[in-house]
């Protein structure tokens, strides 16, 4: 067996980019596993809309094309396997539409299964009233919703992904799991760790946090960014994970970007709440005596994770329609350009109520002015700036009410101030708003399942 | 002196709530910031974000500190009306704090951030 597990992260989000799969591969060609993630808190209410259209969709159909792509990369010698949760709300159609594609591609001998028993919605809509069900972050009852659910998916953890691994599979396909998981299923399979041999599993907990985000572990969204080398090419991350449960964060020789304390502390903190006690499926991890020590250029040793039984209860994130809205920008330039473009967004807002379509929600921005936070660290004086861009943004439970504002926007043009510009990409486009509902449920209502499809 | 000139930030979203994390250039940086950058001090910077509560956690073995605040996304990253809907800029934003920074901090400084 071998003492050291390489499991590199290709795809960070739904739109990542789309070729660094094939290109990781081909740099790294010595990778064990390489994890693919694609699913963002809400991504699977958009799923969810593209299953409406197309009973056969619901998951990242860009994953098919990676397929194809890397499929030529895993011949011969490779030993490769990958692990994605690229099927959302589907991943057998997912795992169909992968082995057509190899199939055309006369690749179809790669073994692949799937992870499902994600999906809770039809116990939530049963028992709406269960306690568990309330929101984690406001404590209202689903009930208040329960009417508009569209998805409710538990983020499974590492152990289906380790039983398809261990029962032979090339390639694992699963719905939302917990986005480390992807990394701790196949170190449990490697190296047959017991599922509470807990310090172990929380080491590669944090192997799998700290490349769930792609570049942003190698310099990509670091406080340091414009001191980066070669920022076109910034390498995807790849973790060395060791048998103790010890890793080291590294990227492929000969790319950009950079591997060193400072952005390794930087996303072993992204998106987290106490570092003391880490919430995920397999393990609660404690991030308060890791060591982190730079042992080589673009190495970083993390070791000292500990992890105890995580909790008895999945962690849910349900979405619930609310209606719909839309974001307008215009720009404007010149003088008093940002008083001139405030008073627009007043305009369009009063227009709207006397045709008796009154948003439930809007907001202004001028943009240039520190809008993205808007009050708290200072902007320019805002008399001096030549230039910003006006962002008005509606939203209203009714479809009518926001079709209305993409339609009063473009009358500024004419009506508006002298320098008003930047209107050439038309209409803003409605699109249907999903509330985010996090909960839990326990985990002896959930039955995870992994299988291996006949062909 | 902002903050930026002892520290760097990373920031991002959990549902309608942000996490900003902190972390010291050196030791001495640290031991002055969880003396003067409190959860009340931070509440305080963000209160135009309007959070429900500010938490500190301190990270001594990586020299940070990560702050949650509640609330503070308008709804969050599906529903919130603000260009920055999954606090994002939130990083950049603390690093402008200003706080009486002595000046034999900087010495250890990596790099301008």
């Amino acid at each position: 067996m071998k003492n050291v597990l390489l499991i590199g992260n290709a795809q960070a989000f739904w739109g990542d980019q789309m070729d660094a799969p094939a290109r990781l591969l081909t740099q790294q060609p010595d990778l064990d596993f390489l994890t693919l993630d694609y699913l963002a808190e809400v991504s699977l209410s958009i799923m969810a809309i593209q299953r409406e259209r197309d009973p056969e969709g619901g998951y990242a159909k860009d994953f098919v094309e990676t397929v194809k792509s890397v499929a030529p990369l895993l011949e011969k010698d490779s030993q490769t396997r990958i692990v994605t949760n690229a099927g959302g709300l589907n991943p057998l159609g997912c795992a169909k539409a992968c082995r057509r594609a190899l199939a055309e591609a006369d690749f179809g001998h790669h073994k692949i299964a799937v992870v499902t028993g994600d999906s809770v919605l039809a116990q939530i809509q049963e028992s709406p009233e269960t306690s568990s069900f309330s929101n984690l972050e406001t404590g209202d009852s689903i009930t208040t919703v329960s009417k508009n659910l569209v998805t409710a998916n538990a983020y499974l953890g590492a152990r289906p992904i380790a039983q398809a691994l261990a029962e032979g599979a090339d390639i694992v396909i699963t719905g939302r799991v917990a986005d480390p998981s992807l990394a701790v299923g196949p170190c449990m399979a490697h190296f047959g760790w017991d599922h509470d041999d807990f310090d172990r599993i929380a080491g590669a907990t944090v192997a799998g946090h700290l490349i769930e985000c792609g570049t942003q572990a190698t310099g990509g969204f670091s406080t340091d960014w414009l001191t980066l080398p070669d920022p076109h090419n910034v390498g995807f991350p790849v973790v060395e994970v060791h048998e103790d449960g010890s890793l080291v964060l590294t990227k492929p020789p000969g790319t950009g970007g950079r591997v060193d304390l400072r952005i390794v502390k930087e996303q072993l903190l992204y998106e987290i709440g106490d570092p003391g006690n880490y919430l995920s499926p397999d393990a609660t991890v404690s991030f308060l005596d890791l060591s982190l020590q730079q042992v080589g250029e673009n190495r970083v040793l993390v070791s000292g994770a500990r992890g105890s039984q995580p909790p008895d209860t999945y962690k849910v994130s349900a979405t619930y329609r609310e209606g719909f809205m839309a974001h307008g920008m215009l720009t404007v330039y010149g003088r008093k350009a940002v008083q001139k473009a405030r008073r627009c967004g007043e305009i369009i807002l009063q227009r709207m109520d006397e045709a008796g379509f009154k948003p439930r929600s809007a907001n202004v921005e001028c943009l240039g002015t520190g809008d993205c936070a808007p009050g708290i660290a200072g902007g320019p004086d805002e008399n001096e700036l030549i230039e910003t861009v006006l962002r008005i943004s509606v939203a209203d439970p009714d479809r009518n009410t926001v079709a209305r504002f993409t339609k009063e926007l473009a009358s500024l043009v004419t009506s508006g101030p002298q320098g008003v510009t930047g209107y050439a990409t038309g209409r803003p486009k409605i699109r249907p708003v999903f509330g985010y509902w996090p909960c839990l449920i326990n985990r002896c209502d959930v039955k995870a399942s992994t299988y291996l499809p006949d062909d | 002196m902002r903050l930026g000139r002892v520290a760097h930030a990373r920031s991002g979203d959990k549902g309608s709530s942000a996490n900003v994390a902190v972390i010291a250039n050196n030791p001495d940086a640290y031991a002055f910031l969880k003396e003067y950058l409190t959860a009340e001090h931070v509440s305080n910077y963000f209160r135009p974000l309007m959070p429900a509560s500010v938490i500190r956690y301190e990270v001594p073995n990586l020299h940070a500190f990560n702050f949650v605040l509640s609330g503070v996304l308008a709804g969050g990253g599906s529903r919130s009306l603000r260009i920055d809907a999954q606090g994002k800029t939130l990083g950049q934003a603390i690093l402008q704090l200003q706080l009486p920074i002595p000046e034999n901090l900087l010495s250890m400084e990596i790099i301008e951030t």
